[in-house]
């Protein structure tokens, strides 16, 4: 694959290294550590309570399964009704198949209303695309109104989780942090501010409050999308959203077509799962949902942009598009081993963990060192599927995407059908598991294997030196025993003899 | 009954203790144990590392070699859901593919006999009392694909609490994974080295002298570690636990033999 | 070709390998799971919800109607706000022993004018006992949305068990999708610094729910 791939905005973005080397560097970060392990171990805990608390869990997270499942198999045909619904509802809908058009799109909606800034809420879809950095390449200033996208944006730092973009900052980093940027941007960070949570949830009270108060435009992504009503779901906590939502005049929603759900009837699974699932709340404490305009209440104009942006792509992959289930609710980076470790950073991507590493190597391709390295960044240990409240069954995903890296084949990009070649710098491993398979197919050739290796064992060092100190430099190596199994069992008649 | 006994080529090559450990606690059961000659790999490193095709001559191998049998019982959670949870998958994937039912119904007939050694001894035998005596402090590790693909549940807890002199206590952060992974050890070595350095924390702080585990992969790379981290504890398979009978000598080496001397 | 149809094409080619189905969507798939959690009576049912309002930190207050104005009074008294907001439905009497001056919701009010009002007085659609939630549809008690979002306090009158509703789904289908809705389960609050929760930013950082009852003797629907 070369050139331009979907997801690619117009100005190129940074290239991230694989996520191995990115994950060094924060192994080895104590700080970074402690922040993740004390975020993730804290919320794990509650989510797990916020569950028990419903009996038919199991039945919520199958009925979430199928919804979805039914609405991307019918895509078309919901996208239309949504089309449909919302224009009825005094709403415009507009189509972005890449990033770029996406951007273009905004960027002159929001030109078109003489503002030269916005307010934003937080949303994964418009930082996918970069919106933010095509709005400044226009002149447009744009706000994040979210806590943690607050963070983020004072700290000139990169997003490390879906819904706590912050993560990786503890209270004494964000004191510092608002203290000395926050008059950068406007209002100052109160005098004696304290790294206490309260404090720091106050001074951005104070710091956005101007800005909510005089912004005439306002811009969202969406937790769902229903299309028999044209409604639109926000779901939050601080209230930065309804501030967005309500305030502005004009109004511009980015959202992902796979957000769709067919009824409104449907909201009552997702309603239920999302919340307990991602702050491991019984209900967050704002939800908003519109349909279209009304008069005298909220934003006078309503755009919906719905985006596809690789999704396409992925849904034509029939083992991968069960990743467009997704409901963005990040339970599986809270529980994610790997993800606690290396930090949301090293997935090279605004989608981090489990879910980034299945979803970003399908939205962009497994063409960069970071995307085709993100399929190897789990143990398979399968707790991200365990706690997903649509089922989706991570590990099998990542395999499969480890395949496609390996031994190419058969993908769609861009809407048309191309073969991947293997990846170059899996050769020697391609060679290593094809002797493998010889060997494991020929009985007689594991056993002299096995018997070089028990007689020469005396020899066998505990470390090794080059590509082997991936395992020797923090573990030693298993000494291998005088003889293996089956020689004993032959020796002894299957200890038989030995027991005489 | 006859049982075929699937070792695992791991177990096979680097722990043939655990081998006879489960030799001697089915004997002791009155199970007639087969070691199949033939039987290699299950081939899950090859199909978790994205060679699936690579996989596929072993899968057919493996249901070659095991169809036969009544029950096929293997000392490992992991190899036992690559059996029971993937050639199912595999089948299908191949029939996606254009290849029609063939891969799918060569393995199917193994699918369903295949159990991993606990689930053998608690659903099939119904035992949980195995009559093992082991008069040490243990702490239990759940590795994740017997936890989770299998769902053993707590039939390894079951089966240790009923065995003599054992002292069962609980591990700080149980499920989580140790940070093994197959091929991720390497392909990810320092998350996988800080994943360990954690686990091997947590058994240090239960005060145990043994880490037990039903898979001697995920008990290869704690080990390591914790010969690494020079701690007190040694890493021992269930399997090893419950062989063991009073007045008998352990069956596992890492657990009596002494140090040979090394070049 | 538009990108509509791009998308819609590649859609309808990323689906070719998927056998058609005309199941129609009602009978799609399962919904196994309940309509609501547990079996309560009516009053428990009210119960539960003050006590996954106070949960999440909201003030909860029990009264009878001829008390109300009293309640409301003494409410807005602790705060001593010199303005509250009140959406044009609000019953008249509710706010009959109240002191501070009344700014009524109006279009033209420019959100700048609304940071100047303390606090807010309104009715609501529903409640939701199982999640501790109120819902808003910008009903005549209810107003705009903004007007129970600048104010920092807001005193939101719930007649029990009429309005209660036990679950989420019993929620939604007696709510009206066309009209704006604002769930709201407790003040304010975010999860972003380490992931634990704190109370107050940028939306209401007091919630009082007033819940009256007696108004009306019928079931709590379901």
């Amino acid at each position: 694959m070369s050139g331009t791939f979907v997801g690619m905005p117009a100005f190129p973005p940074p290239v991230y290294p694989a996520f191995p080397v990115a994950a060094h560097e924060a192994v080895n970060n104590q700080t970074l550590r402690g922040n993740l392990r004390h975020a993730t171990h804290t919320i794990r805990a509650k989510r797990a309570k916020a569950v028990a608390e419903l009996s038919d869990w199991a039945a919520l997270r199958e009925a979430g399964k199928q919804i979805k499942d039914h609405t991307l198999r019918h895509l078309d045909r919901y996208l239309l009704q949504l089309e449909e619904s919302v224009t009825a509802a005094g709403g415009i809908v507009h189509w972005a198949a890449d990033a770029d058009e996406a951007n273009r799109i905004v960027t002159q909606l929001v030109q078109e209303t003489g503002e030269s800034e916005v307010v934003k809420v937080k949303s994964m879809a418009t930082q996918e695309i970069g919106l933010n950095e095509a709005l400044e390449a226009a002149g447009i200033r744009a706000y994040e109104t979210d806590l943690a996208e607050l963070i983020v944006q004072l700290g000139k730092d990169r997003p490390s989780h879906i819904l706590v973009p912050a993560i990786h900052r503890n209270r004494g980093e964000i004191r510092e942090i608002f203290v000395r940027e926050m008059s950068e941007w406007g209002r100052p960070a109160p005098e004696g501010l304290t790294d206490s949570p309260a404090e720091l949830a106050e001074a951005a009270r104070l710091h956005l409050r101007e800005k909510f108060l005089r912004a005439k435009v306002g811009i969202s992504g969406a937790n769902f999308m229903v299309a028999d009503t044209g409604t639109l779901v926000v779901v939050e906590s601080e209230g930065n959203g309804r501030m967005c939502l309500t305030l502005p005049e004009t109004l511009i929603s980015v959202v992902g077509i796979e957000k769709i759900v067919p009824t409104w009837q449907d909201l009552e699974v997702f309603l239920q799962t999302l919340p307990r699932s991602s702050t491991a709340e019984r209900m967050n404490p704002y939800t908003s949902t519109w349909t279209g305009t009304t008069d005298g209440d909220g934003p006078r104009t309503f755009h919906l942009v719905l985006l596809d942006n690789g999704r396409t792509d992925t849904l034509a992959d029939e083992v991968g598009r069960q990743a467009l289930r997704c409901i963005r609710c990040s339970a599986c980076l809270n529980v994610c081993p790997v993800y606690e470790r290396a930090g949301g950073h090293a997935y090279g991507s605004v989608y981090p963990g489990p879910i980034g590493a299945i979803l970003s190597p399908q939205l962009r391709g497994t063409a960069s060192e970071i995307d085709a390295s993100l399929p190897y960044a789990s143990s398979l240990c399968g707790a991200c599927y365990e706690v997903c409240p649509v089922a989706i069954d991570i590990p099998e995903v990542l395999v499969h995407l480890r395949e496609r890296v390996v031994e190419g084949g058969p993908v769609t990009r861009e809407g048309n059908k191309v073969v991947l070649q293997p990846a170059k710098g899996h050769a020697a491993e391609r060679a290593a598991m094809r002797a493998a398979r010889w060997t494991f197919t020929h009985p007689g050739a594991l056993r002299t294997g096995q018997r070089l290796a028990s007689r020469t064992r005396r020899f066998h060092p505990r470390t090794l030196p080059g590509p082997g100190k991936a395992w020797s430099g923090t573990r030693d190596l298993p000494a291998v025993p005088a003889e293996p199994f089956r020689d004993w069992w032959q020796r002894t008649n299957g200890g038989k003899d030995e027991a005489k | 009954m006859r049982v075929a006994l699937f070792l695992t080529c791991v177990n096979d090559t680097l722990y043939p203790d655990t081998g006879r450990a489960v030799v001697k606690l089915l004997t002791r059961l009155g199970v007639e144990v087969d070691f199949p000659m033939a039987q290699t790999c299950c081939g899950q490193a090859h199909y978790n590392t994205g060679y699936r095709h690579e996989a596929e001559p072993l899968a057919r191998h493996f249901s070659d070699v095991f169809g036969e049998y009544e029950a096929i019982v293997t000392p490992s959670g992991s190899c036992g859901a690559m059996v029971r949870e993937l050639y199912p998958r595999m089948g299908e994937r191949a029939r996606a593919e254009g290849r029609g039912d063939t891969l799918a119904a060569t393995l199917a007939p193994v699918v369903p006999k295949t159990y991993e050694l606990t689930e053998f001894l608690v659903d099939v035998l119904g035992v949980t009392d195995v009559g093992a005596y082991y008069p040490h402090k243990v702490t239990y590790h759940p590795t994740c694909h017997g936890l989770r693909s299998l769902g053993l549940g707590d039939r390894p807890l079951k089966l240790l609490r009923a065995v003599k002199g054992l002292e069962l206590v609980e591990l700080p952060g149980a499920d989580e994974c140790c940070g093994f992974g197959g091929t991720f050890a390497v392909k990810n070595a320092d998350v996988s080295a800080a994943m360990g350095a954690d686990k091997v924390r947590n058994a240090e702080s239960t005060g145990a002298g043994v880490l037990c585990a039903a898979d001697n992969s995920c008990l290869m790379h704690i080990g390591g570690t914790m010969a690494r981290l020079h701690t007190e504890m040694r890493p021992v398979h269930i399997a090893e636990i419950l062989a063991a009978t009073e007045g008998a000598t352990e069956v596992g080496t890492r657990a009596v033999t002494e140090e040979e001397p090394r070049a | 070709m538009s990108s509509r149809e791009r998308i819609l094409g590649r859609v309808e080619r990323a689906l070719a390998d998927v056998p058609r189905d005309d199941t129609p969507y009602d009978q799609a798939f399962a919904r196994g799971y309940l309509r609501e959690h547990g079996d309560r009576s009516v009053e428990q049912t009210v119960e539960l919800l003050a006590e996954n309002l106070a949960d999440y930190r909201a003030i909860v207050h029990r009264t009878d109607p001829e008390e109300l104005p009293y309640l409301i009074m003494r409410l807005l008294a602790q705060r001593g706000p010199q303005y509250v907001l009140v959406p044009p439905g609000l019953p008249p009497e509710w706010m009959s022993a109240a002191d501070p001056t009344r700014v009524h919701d109006r279009a033209v009010s420019t959100p700048h004018e609304l940071d100047k009002v303390e606090s807010v007085v309104t009715g609501c659609a529903i409640a939701i006992a199982e999640t501790g939630t109120i819902v808003l549809d910008g009903g005549p008690d209810q107003g705009r949305r903004r007007i129970t979002l600048v104010p920092d306090h807001h005193i939101c009158v719930v007649r029990v068990p009429d309005q209660v509703v036990s679950s989420v789904p019993q929620a939604l289908q007696r709510l009206d999708p066309t009209r704006p809705l604002t769930w709201i389960s407790g003040p304010s609050a975010t999860s972003d610094i380490e992931l634990d929760r704190v109370e107050g930013v940028h939306g209401p950082r007091t919630l009082e729910v007033v819940l009256v009852s007696g108004q009306a003797s019928a079931e709590v629907n379901s």
